[in-house]
């Protein structure tokens, strides 16, 4: 027969044997992480200099540089924003200020979370259906950012309405008070108060952007061109697509390892940048609030 | 008056920045449907579409008692897979396949012509004294000399593009619109990822929610946010260069593209997703629940194993139905690791095609319009519905949740 006591030390060792495992399975996710970000940084760092940076890919893309992959992913960056922001933003308000409790609101929020869970390779279907081929905007900047800008739509929505839902009702109900209409209330209280944690969700969304592949493959991007866009109808070359066909179909695929591992970091460098200001702005707000 | 018209004006005002909100409000739903409607315009055109070639005919023997045939059929018949009539419902003969290519064989080139003015006039004789023949020839070389019987091919149907067993959208004459074996690729791959990932997962979750000091809470929980602001293409690229290396030496095996390499690729991808959820579900767990457990002297691990983990349960298998959503619907990661193949996979060790990675690789090079087009468009809407359905059950089982709490 076990005594008591032996029961409770077994107990705890138990315990702290599994303790020890999910701590080091923890940081062994973390050590994944770092792996994949020191591997890229490692293989990639030579690649990088200014002029990898500022000149055009040469001798079918084994040597020269990314210029033009960088100018069109901020192309499109801007261009989906233009659509987005607005839209998602005036979406989110409806949204949390203005729709009231009921089956239409659910039924919205439903069609944003549905409108979420849509894998990005339907979007390029779709947006190679609609804006390339029926409303022949052709392979393009307009098509590609309207794409992009539709499948960001309710990354947007969704941090806006997280800003709207931290500022607290009394907020409301004091500028009604006053006499203010509810646009006054929303564009002179809510919004300066929810605005740092909107420019997060804006943020994230450019991140999300700037690496997304399937969407642009046959609404925007090119392989190789031969100068910078000068129109909205014209193609780009963008990062992540020149990564994919860097990596797998160039025609010297083991000569342009160079390219595409400063391409990936490039990517990477500029993705982490983006999240942690998302992240450094989110810390400043929170910290800002509880002044308040 | 004047104060009465500012007041019509604002409250015009009002209603009119309401609308333009209320336009803006609905403008994901209005996406959701012109996804549909663009998605299965062009996919349901496939169906009843023919399979065939344009301008092929397929000539029998007046004998022979069949009238019609499936691409599947004439693509096993020409890789000899099938050999006789008796093995698709016909007469017990052997079947001899003939094209324009075989004709040299039974006539000579004077026979035939020397601009194959002949051709037409060959053919019907073959067809007529050949019993077994299974002639594929364009009309041009058919004239209009044929007298005997043609065979109509079925054509593709909802059935035989779901369950049909081949995929090889631009073989000729027939081509085989089958998308079990992508449909089943990404299946093997998707929850060979949740194979590997939930377990991982469920364990970093634990560890965030109950066993981490708020500083290491603090420190481990951002990073594994950064994995998810990883673009898909960098991960498909990481796996390209080392996973399927290490794969290729540690199996054995002629290629290192397999379905594994993407599993593992996709479970990487996947942890953030099911970590992040089931933490949450975890957290969620009634503090009373927790300490009546400790108070009754069970050890903190006894509590998680028995008390949070069963209550978090619903959260834990939506964080897991929504990985797999997540991972079904991925295409840049799994486009570079997983190979391509065209027939059904039996073990992850082998290449596979997943749907979304046949759409992003094959829509690149076919002509607008086309069977082949359409069929990825008909891809796309199996693939949407697949994530929708998913995403349906994460939402009901979200709402069940809340409906609980409260």
């Amino acid at each position: 027969m076990e005594l008591p006591k032996d029961i409770a030390r077994k107990k705890r060792r138990n315990q702290s044997i599994a303790f020890w495992i999910l701590r080091l399975i923890s940081f062994s996710i973390v050590g994944i992480l770092f792996s994949i970000l020191g591997f890229i940084i490692v293989k990639g760092i030579g690649a990088i200099s200014w002029k990898f940076l500022t000149s055009w890919p040469e001798d079918g893309m084994t040597k020269g540089g990314i210029f033009p992959c960088i100018i069109g992913t901020i192309y499109l960056i801007i261009g989906s924003m233009i659509f987005a922001f607005p839209i998602g933003v005036l979406s989110a308000l409806y949204i949390n200020e203005y729709s009231k409790k009921g089956w239409f609101k659910d039924f919205i929020r439903l069609m944003t979370d549905n409108l979420a869970g849509v894998p990005s390779i339907v979007f390029g279907l779709f947006g190679m259906s609609l804006f390339v081929n029926q409303l022949h905007f052709g392979a393009s900047i307009l098509a590609g950012s309207l794409t992009l800008g539709l499948l960001v739509l309710p990354i947007v929505i969704r941090t806006t309405e997280e800003a709207l839902k931290s500022v607290p009702d009394m907020f409301r109900h004091g500028s009604m008070a006053l006499g203010a209409s509810k646009w006054q209330t929303t564009s002179k209280v809510i919004l300066p108060i929810a605005y740092p944690n909107v420019i997060t969700g804006l943020i994230l969304s450019i991140g999300r952007v700037s690496g997304e592949t399937a969407p642009i493959l046959f609404t925007v991007a090119a392989y190789s061109l031969p100068k910078l866009p000068s129109s909205l109808k014209d193609q780009v070359m963008a990062l992540p697509y020149h990564l994919y066909v860097v990596a797998t179909s160039g025609t010297h695929v083991e000569e342009s390892r160079g390219m595409a591992y400063g391409t990936a970091l490039v990517l990477i460098v500029l993705v982490l940048i983006i999240n942690l200001l998302a992240n450094w702005l989110r810390k400043i707000f929170s910290k800002k609030v509880k002044m308040n | 008056m004047v104060s009465n018209l500012n007041k019509q004006l604002k409250d015009f005002k009002e209603r009119f920045i309401e609308g333009i909100l209320m336009v803006s409000g609905t403008v994901t739903t209005v996406a959701v449907l012109l996804i549909i409607i663009f998605l299965f315009k062009e996919g349901v055109s496939l169906f009843g579409k023919s399979p065939l070639e344009n301008n092929i005919s397929i000539l029998v023997n007046e004998k022979n008692p069949l009238t019609a045939i499936t691409a599947a059929q004439i693509k096993d018949i020409s890789d000899q897979k099938i050999t006789n009539w008796k093995q698709i419902g016909g007469a017990d003969d052997s079947i001899i396949l003939v094209t324009i290519n075989e004709l040299s064989t039974y006539y000579t080139d004077d026979q035939l012509g020397d601009n194959l003015q002949f051709v037409p006039d060959k053919v019907n004789e073959l067809v007529g004294k050949t019993p077994g023949i299974l002639g594929l020839f364009s009309t041009k070389n058919l004239g209009d000399k044929y007298t005997h019987k043609y065979l109509s091919i079925k054509d593709i149907t909802i059935g035989s593009f779901l369950f049909g067993k081949q995929w090889f959208p631009t073989a000729t004459p027939a081509a085989q619109m089958g998308i079990l074996p992508l449909i089943l690729g990404t299946l093997w791959v998707s929850f060979g990822a949740i194979l590997f990932a939930l377990p991982i997962g469920i364990a970093a979750a634990i560890y965030l929610a109950e066993i981490a000091g708020k500083r290491m809470r603090n420190t481990i929980k951002p990073i594994i946010e950064l994995l998810s602001g990883i673009p898909s293409v960098v991960f498909g690229f990481f796996g390209l260069v080392v996973i399927v290396p290490i794969i290729q030496k540690l199996f054995h095996l002629d290629v290192g593209e397999t379905g594994l390499a993407g599993s593992i690729v996709l479970a990487i991808m996947a942890l953030p997703t099911i970590i992040t959820v089931s933490e949450d579900a975890m957290r969620t767990t009634p503090r009373l629940m927790k300490e009546a457990s400790l108070a009754l002297g069970a050890t903190q691990w006894q509590t998680i194993v028995r008390v949070i983990i069963p209550y978090s349960f619903s959260g834990i298998s939506a964080a897991a139905i929504l990985g797999i959503g997540r991972a079904i619907g991925e295409t840049m990661a799994v486009i570079f690791v997983t190979g391509s193949a065209n027939v059904i996979p039996h073990t992850l060790l082998q290449p596979m095609h997943t749907i979304p990675a046949v759409i992003a690789a094959e829509l690149g090079e076919v002509s607008q319009g086309g069977r082949h087009y359409k069929a990825l468009f008909a891809l796309g809407c199996v693939l949407f519905i697949m994530t929708f359905i998913v995403n349906l059950i994460v939402q009901y089982i979200f709402s069940k949740r809340k409906h609980n709490q409260v």
